[in-house]
């Protein structure tokens, strides 16, 4: 495990003085359901990543839009968004 | 060259942060605040300050864009009132949190309900604790003062927090004085830049006020409460540089009379001139009395309290406080004092008394019973635990 800052080791006010960081904090743990993708129904039309609060949808080199299970919190906006309804939350 | 004018406080202060030559003012109007933010205005519009004056549609936003423009690495001022300073509340806590040197005029009012313009000192004991240092003033020329050494205070490396120049609203903000105002040339070398070392810069990107989660929250506010405790010595450097450079002397603690005196008032901002007339008038019947004021609310001075109400022949504290705690430990100021106390063998006898709410004027006479009321505890040798409200109907 990572060694935390003393109050004297932390920056000042707790500013984080690296960009883009935050791709270090995976939240896909919180995750409950999953999206799943029918791909014999969906149009690759992005609207799932569209939507996505946390970026976790990414395309692929066929154009199918991929989860990151890294980032998906489980939240379902995709599989409500989906104008094709092809993508399912399920325990897994 | 400096001269000495006729000038009124609320004027002076806008001339204070002008003298500083700020870079943004954002604030919103409010009574009796609204001269000083229309002065400003003025100097602004006739391209003599050269600033961007920011007009937000409320205070929060006033205080929100103070907090982001201080945060770029610009020198920024703003101002307001009870209302206004309740509105900002959110913000005030952010901006020491984010560590933002913010220079705040109050014209301290009384807050609603009922509806009220007039000074007491329950916005400023609002935010007690929201970590801003917080100084008082009790005249013109030390307002203008106060609010020109704000900068120097608050934007000192060491420090960079946010400071908050009390002054009596109406009492003060609204009355004309004698002023010794500075020229540019005066005060050359005595204010440096301002550098905040984690400026807000798309060269150089960082993220500023994030989540802090409660692995890392604790260590932030250990830090910040050591800054604010740190500045002390940053304050009291500033006050003598001032002194020394241009004659005028503060402290975290002012005394008056004190030597010989057995009862001492405790008072901050504009009361503390009026009590001193008082102990004057009421040395030449024979009251051996002094007065004690606390320019320095934060951080607080404890230990210079402690041997300012301990030195000579003090038998008898009386701590006037313009403000109430409700249901709490009687007197705001009251219960800071016993606690500065607390560890003192044979301390003086503390009482609290509450006066000047609302803008009730507090005459002679009220401060005359305030010191009788220190005489009466020290001849029945009670200290109630409750401040007595002067001059309140029954």
């Amino acid at each position: 495990m990572r060694k935390l800052p003393t109050w004297k080791e932390l920056t000042l006010a707790g500013i984080i003085t690296e960009a883009g960081n935050s791709v270090e904090y995976k939240t896909g743990n919180w995750r409950t359901l999953t999206p799943v993708v029918n791909y014999d129904e969906c149009i690759k039309c992005g609207v799932c990543w569209s939507f996505c609060p946390e970026y976790a949808w990414e395309e692929g080199e066929d154009s199918f839009f991929k989860l990151n299970t890294d980032y998906c919190k489980g939240c379902g906006i995709c599989a409500v968004e989906c104008p094709r309804k092809c993508i399912k939350m399920v325990e897994l | 060259m400096a001269k000495k004018v006729g000038i009124e406080a609320a004027i002076a202060i806008a001339e204070a942060a002008a003298l500083a030559d700020v870079d943004v003012v954002s604030a919103y109007p409010i009574t009796p605040q609204t001269h000083i933010v229309e002065h400003l205005a003025h100097l602004v519009a006739d391209g003599i300050l050269n600033a961007e004056f920011i007009t937000v549609e409320s205070e929060h936003t006033a205080l929100s864009a103070a907090l982001g423009a201080s945060l770029t690495g610009a020198r920024t001022f703003t101002s307001t009132s009870a209302q206004g300073l309740a509105l900002m509340n959110e913000i005030v806590y952010i901006t020491s949190s984010m560590r933002a040197p913010v220079v705040m005029a109050l014209a301290n009012r009384a807050l609603s309900a009922p509806i009220n313009i007039w000074n007491d000192h329950s916005d400023v004991m609002s935010v007690r604790d929201t970590g801003w240092i917080s100084i008082f003033a009790n005249n013109a020329q030390e307002a203008y003062d106060l609010t020109f050494m704000a900068f120097k205070i608050g934007e000192h490396p060491d420090v960079l927090l946010p400071v908050m120049i009390n002054f009596d609203g109406f009492i003060l903000t609204h009355v004309i004085e004698p002023v010794v105002l500075f020229g540019k040339e005066d005060v050359e070398g005595f204010l440096p830049p301002y550098d905040h070392p984690y400026k807000l810069d798309p060269d150089r990107p960082v993220t500023m006020g994030p989540v802090g989660l409660p692995e890392i929250y604790t260590e932030v506010k250990k830090q910040q409460d050591v800054a604010i405790r740190s500045s002390r010595s940053v304050i009291d450097a500033v006050f003598k540089e001032f002194a020394e450079r241009f004659g005028r002397k503060y402290s975290a603690v002012e005394t008056y009379a004190i030597d010989d005196a057995e009862v001492v008032l405790v008072t901050q901002g504009s009361v503390t001139d009026a009590a001193c007339f008082v102990v004057d008038e009421m040395r030449k019947r024979g009251k051996k009395w002094g007065v004690v004021e606390i320019r320095l609310w934060r951080p607080f001075p404890f230990d210079d309290v402690g041997s300012a109400l301990t030195s000579g022949k003090i038998k008898c504290v009386v701590v006037l406080d313009r403000a109430i705690s409700f249901g709490g430990p009687a007197g705001i100021v009251m219960s800071e004092v016993r606690s500065a106390l607390y560890h003192v063998p044979n301390r003086p006898i503390v009482i609290g008394v509450t006066s000047g709410l609302g803008g009730r004027d507090i005459m002679f006479e009220d401060y005359v019973r305030m010191f009788e009321l220190g005489e009466e505890a020290l001849r029945t040798g009670k200290e109630p635990e409750m401040v007595t409200i002067i001059g309140v109907r029954e």
